[in-house]
């Protein structure tokens, strides 16, 4: 599968475990990424704060490099959060606003370029590893399963909202990320916050915010039982790790629940050294929670069976006089 | 399917009609039924001085100034439950987008803090066309937060030590090009 891939910013030095790993895997899973050459920042959530429509030129000279570029794949796809939705948004909001078409049209012709929109077709990371690559494929490449790892496959948010091209089956509750741990041998957590926001820019901008995210969503995670999170975003990474520390810190807390990329526990699974993958790069050491790893399936106590309702066991109602 | 709302020809030239120009994209700002689904899935609306719904409906009055100076948007994550829950279709978190960019543009932002983060973060994708970690933390934290700089040092010292923070800015070689683009993009942006 040939696809053109956008890093961003963030996946150069903060996310560079996402790299990496991605890097190491990508051949097992037969992904043939060219990155945009010359790419530039996406803007992340504040250059639309600032100058609303510019964001849009600056997000369309990346769309119009990937689309020169590209040769016979149409496909562009980004691992980080934001610098999908960019590209996503601007290259949505083109097809339906013929105003802001015209202008983005305009400002990239001052740099000598062009962009048809809807001429590729903007894909997140994990869209294209589980819908495209596919559950199969990534199985045939475990040579070591995760057994016994209890993930909390963890989305964020604008991966999968607005989600403009229905890529996914779910905005609140997907379950493309918690499939694929069950491919590669770990047992994904049932939790009701996957989609729950990690504080985005908050943090440095409005800290205590972000701290009640960032606990609400660690305590969530493990109160389902979670070994360690499963995330697909670099600011996700980095807020529920880096800020997790800072986090415990505030509350006088003492939270330790280690949070990776889904390319990382891929390459565990591929049998690929967590050094290659970038473990190790993590505030809150994933080495604990993978020593769980175990080299069977772990014995499953067999399901209680139901106990049929006895008349007793109703709510309690008010008694008939 | 979403009710569709009559626009009375109030809404065509008031300050309705200036968020809905400046928010590009179908946002669908002027069918706001006022249901507040938006509010009760917002992460910071308890922070927030008036929920969305409550935004639109000032927007609609014409409260140019307190929508402006309002806390709201900034206090937006831009996680986007709002827009996908709402039964208008109504882009909700690009509309903050919208307001964010006027409260600047009309000096009426409620802190300086949050709007200069995005300026700085600005300042730098203009000048290398990369962002830069380093560079935007520490002048940012300097000119805002500048007693909580040391109590950041832990972290920005562990994100060295794990070679997780560049210690230059990159710069991209299509910068002039880059530059003649949002040039050209704001010039076009001004004059609507």
């Amino acid at each position: 599968m040939k696809a053109m891939f956008f890093p961003g910013c963030s996946m150069q030095r903060n996310a560079r475990a996402y790299l990496d790993s991605l890097q190491a895997i990508r051949a097992d899973i037969g992904l043939d990424l060219t990155e945009i050459e010359d790419w530039n920042c996406c803007g992340a959530t504040e250059y639309l704060s600032v100058h609303r429509i510019a964001a849009h030129a600056l997000v369309g000279r990346n769309l119009a490099l990937a689309r020169a570029q590209a040769g016979d794949t149409d496909v562009l796809t980004a691992g980080c959060s934001a610098c999908y939705l960019n590209l996503a948004k601007t290259d949505a909001q083109m097809r339906e606003d013929a105003r802001l078409r015209a202008t983005v049209d305009d400002a990239l012709a001052a740099g000598g370029l062009a962009y048809r929109a809807g001429s590729l077709k903007v894909r997140h990371l994990l869209d294209v590893v589980c819908h495209d690559i596919g559950y199969e494929r990534v199985k045939a490449s475990v040579t070591r399963p995760l057994h016994g790892l209890r993930v909390a496959a963890y989305y964020g948010c604008q991966v999968v909202r607005p989600d403009y091209d229905r890529r996914w089956d779910s905005s609140e509750l997907p379950t493309a990320m918690d499939r694929l741990m069950r491919a590669l041998g770990a047992e994904p957590v049932d939790w009701a916050l996957k989609t729950q926001c990690c504080g985005g820019h908050m943090t440095v901008i409005g800290p205590e915010v972000a701290f009640g995210l960032i606990r609400r969503l660690v305590r969530g995670a493990l109160d389902a039982g979670a070994d360690l999170v499963a995330t697909l975003c670099p600011m996700c990474q980095l807020n529920l790790d880096a800020y997790q520390v800072e986090m415990n810190r505030h509350y006088r807390s003492d939270y330790h629940l280690p949070v990776l990329y889904f390319t990382q526990l891929m390459g565990l699974a591929f049998g690929r050294s967590p050094g290659e993958l970038g473990i190790g790069r993590e505030f809150v050491d994933a080495m604990p929670a993978l020593a769980r790893i175990q080299a069977e399936p772990p014995q499953v106590a067999e399901a209680r069976r139901k106990r049929r309702p006895r008349p007793g066991d109703a709510l309690p109602m008010p008694r008939r006089e | 399917m979403p009710t569709a709302i009559p626009t009375p020809s109030a809404r065509r030239d008031g300050f309705l009609a200036e968020v809905m120009a400046a928010t590009p994209g179908d946002h669908r700002l002027d069918q706001c039924i006022q249901c507040g689904s938006c509010g009760g899935s917002c992460p910071s609306g308890a922070e927030m001085e008036h929920t969305p719904r409550r935004l639109f409906a000032l927007i609609r009055a014409g409260a140019r100034a307190t929508v402006l100076r309002s806390n709201a948007p900034w206090y937006c994550v831009s996680c986007y439950y709002c827009t996908v829950r709402c039964p208008q279709q109504i882009h909700i978190t690009d509309v903050m987008y919208t307001l964010k960019a006027m409260a600047i543009r009309a000096g009426l932002f409620h802190d300086t803090a949050p709007a200069g983060f995005s300026e700085t973060f600005v300042d730098y994708v203009e000048k290398y066309g990369r962002s830069f970690e380093l560079g935007l933390a520490t002048r940012f934290n300097l000119r805002h937060h500048p007693l909580a700089l040391a109590g950041m040092a832990p972290l920005g010292l562990g994100m060295l030590r794990r070679g997780r923070m560049d210690l230059t800015p990159h710069r991209i070689a299509g910068m002039a090009q880059l530059s003649a683009i949002l040039e050209r993009a704001k010039a076009l942006e001004a004059a609507t």
